[in-house]
């Protein structure tokens, strides 16, 4: 049985006073897509960083396919694909003449006019990296990634930056990558983003790992964990409806005019707000009851403070 | 947008030596010599230098003033586009992250450097080409006995230079270097013997100068176009030894980004 995709046992990291990874370990099995979540700053590109050999680990063992990523990095390039957050070209070199030659590194790449073509930037080949959008930067480090049909790619917020076309031309080349089996590691802080795409999600924050799981395991309910969730006007005093629902419900009103339930949500719950909101003579709209979204779980393991 | 399953079916590998360094010996090339501010300074300005000394007595010389020009231009023209031209351009490459987007690929780490000299020796080629071609229609004659040592002499500048530059380059940012490398070939242009040749100096100046790789390549063309005749070994002693440490320091020193 060959070895994982990626393998990180217990990586510490530390820039001076500061540890940006702090005992993280985490695996990416051949052929899956694992997601790797968390604020600003949580330890998301070191962690990449460290497995693409361009730093060093203080302690614990990183092995991806099987190698160490600074020793044999002459074995392991060869086979991974890279999309670093941000950069990645020449100043002044046209997106055709940069995919060209990352694919002249390689045995067997795929045809760069192609990928050019795939990635929407035919219409740029003329322009200058540095003159093009940071969406149409974002596509050509991509393709720069993909191009040498590696066996595991790494990729630092992809989406970041792009459109809403462009995010879904990635998930679908991911998507497609998967099936090909291709081994994807991917950091990203959207959530819709890791539920589409990834088979496994770990969210780290501070450099830790906080949970770790399929998207199925991590917004799984429990039967004291249901939500109800309606939206009606902001700043409407809950206490006459937390009186009136059953013991261990909790009210809350996470964003201005949403308001969420939370316990043990059954057909009397939703009668009981139902309920108050017509004595308050407000229309409670988008009410629904459901699981937790990845965005639940990520909130209320990492806080809701903003980061530097 | 869907993909015909199998598109991106892994088959990994290392591109072929040749064509991995002649890609990107060629990209590293064709950016040089599309860059605006670049062509400027490794064309242009020694273009300028060599007519405008040639044709106007500012600067006493022997006759023909074109064969003591010639020279001190090769020397200015190495030095700009190995030197300034290659440090600027390193500092803003790690800028755009450009060595850690090569290094992530399979490209070896002796390639990425062996592609960025075979791009500078073929600009320097460019430059020489051209500025020769416009010293001879000035009425250049160089000594026909000096080729040989020249062709050498441009080889081992190049490389020296080259050197120092991916030293400056490689370690600082890149406004910083885009100053001191302006600075520096200010400096060595007016005072490290191109303008003004080793022998036209005071005795304390002119005996630094000569340790200085701008003089020494000058006194080195200077002899073997003018003079016909063998460089002096300080002159490959003082290019050999900071090309030395330059690039022993330089691989200590130069960060991808």
């Amino acid at each position: 049985m060959s070895a994982p995709a990626v393998e990180v046992s217990d990586l510490v990291k530390r820039y001076g006073s500061t540890t940006a990874v702090d005992g993280l370990s985490l695996r990416v099995e051949r052929g899956a897509v694992l997601g790797l979540l968390g604020p600003n700053g949580a330890g998301k590109t070191t962690t990449v960083e460290t497995c693409e050999g361009f730093l060093r680990a203080d302690s614990g063992t990183v092995r991806v396919l099987g190698l160490d990523p600074v020793a044999d990095a002459a074995a392991l390039r060869p086979r991974i694909g890279v999309m670093p957050q941000g950069g990645g070209a020449y100043p002044g070199v046209r997106a055709a003449e940069m995919l060209d030659l990352v694919a002249a590194c390689a045995a067997n790449p795929l045809d760069p006019a192609w990928l050019i073509d795939v990635l929407g930037l035919s219409g740029a080949v003329k322009t200058p990296y540095k003159r093009l959008s940071g969406g149409q930067q974002q596509r050509l480090s991509l393709a720069c990634a993909l191009v040498g049909r590696p066996e595991l790619v790494f990729l630092d917020e992809p989406t970041a930056g792009m459109d809403p076309q462009a995010r879904r031309l990635v998930w679908d080349l991911v998507a497609a990558l998967r099936a090909d089996g291709v081994s994807v590691l991917l950091t990203t802080h959207l959530m819709e983003e890791a539920e589409a795409l990834a088979d496994r999600v770990v969210i780290i924050d501070h450099g830790r790992v906080v949970a770790d799981g399929t998207p199925g395991e991590l917004t799984a309910e429990r039967p004291d964990d249901q939500r109800l969730r309606f939206r009606a006007k902001s700043g409407m005093d809950t206490a006459l409806l937390l009186a009136a629902l059953p013991e261990g419900c909790r009210v809350t009103e996470p964003t201005a005019g949403g308001y969420l339930v939370t316990g043990t949500v059954d057909p009397q719950v939703v009668s009981t707000v139902t309920a108050w909101c017509a004595q308050q003579g407000v229309l409670a709209e988008e009410l629904n009851v459901g699981r937790r979204s990845l965005e639940d779980v990520f909130l209320e393991l990492t806080g809701r403070e903003l980061r530097s | 947008m869907t993909f015909p399953a199998g598109t991106f079916t892994p088959a990994p590998g290392r591109g072929r030596t040749g064509r991995m360094l002649l890609v990107h010996a060629r990209t590293e090339a064709v950016l040089t010599l599309r860059n605006g501010e670049q062509v400027l300074l490794t064309l242009l300005i020694p273009l300028a230098l060599l007519v405008g000394l040639s044709l106007l007595d500012v600067i006493t010389m022997p006759a023909p003033r074109v064969d003591s020009v010639t020279p001190r231009v090769f020397a200015l023209a190495i030095m700009s586009s190995a030197f300034t031209g290659q440090a600027i351009a390193l500092g803003f490459d790690r800028r755009y992250g450009v060595l850690k987007r090569l290094a992530a690929t399979a490209l070896p780490r002796w390639l990425l450097v062996a592609g960025r000299v075979a791009a500078a020796l073929a600009v320097v080629a460019v430059q020489l080409v051209v500025l020769g071609a416009v010293a001879l229609a000035l009425g250049w004659s160089p000594s026909a006995a000096g080729l040989g040592w020249t062709v050498l002499l441009v080889v081992l500048g190049t490389l020296t230079f080259g050197a120092l530059g991916v030293l400056l380059g490689g370690a600082l940012k890149a406004e910083v270097v885009l100053a001191l490398a302006n600075v520096i070939w200010f400096v060595l242009l007016l005072a490290g013997g191109i303008v003004l040749r080793v022998d036209a100096l005071p005795g304390g100046m002119a005996a630094v100068v000569r340790l200085l790789p701008s003089g020494a390549l000058t006194e080195g063309f200077t002899q073997a176009l003018v003079d016909g005749v063998t460089p002096s070994w300080w002159v490959w002693v003082t290019l050999a030894v900071w090309g030395a440490v330059g690039g022993v320091a330089a691989a200590r020193t130069t960060k991808l980004v």
